[in-house]
């Protein structure tokens, strides 16, 4: 029966493989996600199986429970808010194999105390056991506190704190305290050790906060992106204190997936992870102050209107929309779409130039314009849009700011130089509607926006779309 | 556990990262935030280990019950939450 089950667990990592390889295209990627659901059922109809589970009972309450809020959360929440969703899911992913590596652990504290051969089939104590044992709990633990905190920087319910100094100390004090606990707790027997484990709990919980609170907002896509690789390392540890190859193999795919989304999303941003996670926030480092900005825009921004863009519009061949996240924060995605579409009708090319960090998770941009139903052709990544600005007629920067800042290509000086960017100022002529001249999150001022070429329309996002939409009608 | 066990284990780890990596990246940038939802549904797995924790009935005490319980209630958050979102998603790119 074992072997069987064991099969099943196969089964399940190779359809979720399947099922992540369907994600390769939108075409396939529903299927894809069908497919990891089927797997996901035949492991726990396996692991119902399993000889150690003989009640029911609290398993279909837990699963009651789960699936209710898991379902609620899934249907109710908004797509701007899908960075909050995932980062609450690493969360919660995190929390998981810390409760089993801790329950794992009080069975087999108890199994010691039973005579030998009483309990069938538990892996014994060994220094891998041990070992995995604690690296699940530990991570599981800082992924839990640390997805949280992203979850209240991403609703703006914390903020960035102004020194960063006293949370690296604990950071440093937490690390020290867990190499030396985990070294006694392995090298010693462990499963004399619970209160040394609990006490290693709460110092992860508290490690998780402090790594995370003094993190910038802006740098949240990294740090959800790593988080979500700390909830699948956490769940492969609990596969090795387990002893389950299913669970090993699809933690530590969730693992890869994680760190690769990390290492892109730091490339997009020019920084190291180091940087991200140590480095404090990029605003409190390096940004201007309120005259400084003031002056660099003093007199050079040329301020035009709805009209004279709905006429720019009307001669272009090739518009490129740039989308930023203060578009999705106008909730302007629809009339963006609708403008887009009216242009196609005049026989316009009509393009979305998207930058790794347009929104606040990987991907998260591309989600919000196929929400407002921009077929996914449209929307062009970085690297192949690029040349394309050369040729183009008009290029629309809407609630994008760093992104496409000039400076990170030529100005040494500027803190986000080398950071690739969305070469806007290419084209012809450049529309930025934006409410006012506030800085971006890097906290200095954008060139762009005093090039010979660019146009600037203050107002919101929205409301400048909708003028222009029925400008253009009265052409 | 012995030592060829715990190589062989270790072996399938490293390997399983290796095809994670394969084929993750092959998944456009257009797609990694169901991407990311999507892992999170299968990274409940570790409901497994929580099922096998709190259906021991009588031979497991009852603060392990228990916290298998809580576990399996997160990871079925997950589950659940993780793969509707994630469908919810591919089908606004799906539609034309």
């Amino acid at each position: 029966m074992q072997v069987f089950i064991n099969l099943a667990y196969l089964v399940a990592a190779i359809l979720f493989i399947f099922g992540i390889k369907g994600m390769t295209t939108p075409k396939t990627a529903v299927r894809g996600n069908q497919m990891s659901a089927v797997g996901m059922l035949i492991a726990v109809i396996a692991a119902l199986l399993e000889h150690h589970v003989v009640t029911y009972g609290y398993i279909i309450i837990g699963v009651i429970i789960g699936a209710g809020i898991g379902t609620f959360l899934a249907r109710k929440v908004q797509m701007t808010s899908m960075p909050e969703m995932v980062a609450a899911l690493n969360g919660f992913g995190g929390g998981a194999s810390l409760l089993v590596a801790s329950a794992n652990y009080l069975e087999m504290q108890q199994a010691a105390a039973l005579p030998a051969g009483t309990l069938m089939g538990m892996p014994e104590v060994s220094l891998m056991w041990s070992v995995a044992l604690i690296l699940s709990i530990l991570i599981g633990a800082v992924t839990l506190t640390g997805s949280f905190v992203a979850v209240g920087k991403l609703m703006g319910k914390l903020g960035d704190p102004s020194s960063i100094g006293m949370f690296k100390m604990i950071v440093k004090i937490c690390f020290a305290l867990l190499i030396a606990g985990a070294i006694y707790f392995v090298a010693d027997d462990p499963l004399e050790h619970s209160n040394l484990l609990i006490v290693m709990v709460v110092i992860c919980l508290l490690l998780g906060v402090a790594l995370v609170i003094p993190i910038g907002g802006a740098d949240m896509p990294v740090v959800i992106a790593l988080l979500n690789s700390y909830s699948g390392l956490a769940g492969s540890a609990t596969g090795f204190v387990l002893g389950n190859n299913g669970l090993i193999i699809t933690g530590s795919l969730v693992g890869a997936s994680g760190l690769i989304l990390t290492t892109i999303m730091c490339k997009a941003m020019n920084r190291s992870l180091t940087n991200v996670l140590f480095g404090g926030s990029m605003a409190a480092e390096s940004g201007v102050s309120k005259d400084e900005n003031d002056a660099f825009y003093e007199g050079k921004v040329k301020v035009s209107s709805a009209d004279e863009v709905a006429m720019l519009l009307d001669s272009a061949k090739k518009v490129i929309f740039v989308p930023g996240y203060g578009l999705a924060v106008a909730q302007a995605q629809h009339a963006t779409r609708e403008l887009a579409s009216m242009l196609q009708d005049h026989g316009i090319d009509v393009k979305y130039a998207i930058h790794p960090v347009a929104g606040r998770m990987p991907g998260h941009m591309n989600v919000l314009l196929a929400e407002a139903e921009v077929p996914y052709e449209q929307l062009v990544e970085m690297d192949v849009i690029n040349p394309e600005f050369a040729q183009t007629d008009v290029a629309i920067v809407l609630g994008a700011n760093d992104v496409t800042n000039p400076a990170a290509s030529k100005d040494k000086n500027s803190p986000i130089y080398g950071m690739p960017i969305l070469q806007v100022q290419n084209a012809k002529s450049v529309v930025v509607v934006k409410r006012g001249l506030s800085p971006g999150f890097a906290g200095i001022p954008n060139e762009l926006f005093i090039n010979e070429n660019s146009l600037m329309v203050h107002g919101d996002a929205k409301l400048v779309l909708q003028e222009i939409i029925s400008a253009m009608k009265d052409l | 556990m012995d030592a060829t066990v715990l190589m062989l284990t270790f072996t399938i780890f490293v390997l399983a990262i290796f095809v994670g990596v394969e084929v993750i990246n092959k998944v456009p940038p257009t797609l990694h935030t169901p991407l990311m939802s999507g892992t999170n549904a299968i990274s409940g797995i570790v409901v497994v280990g929580a099922i096998i924790s709190s259906g021991g009935g009588e031979q497991t005490d009852s603060l392990s019950t228990f916290l298998g319980v809580l576990a399996i209630i997160l990871a079925c958050i997950n589950i659940f939450g993780g793969f509707m979102v994630t469908d919810r998603m591919l089908h606004m790119f799906k539609k034309k």
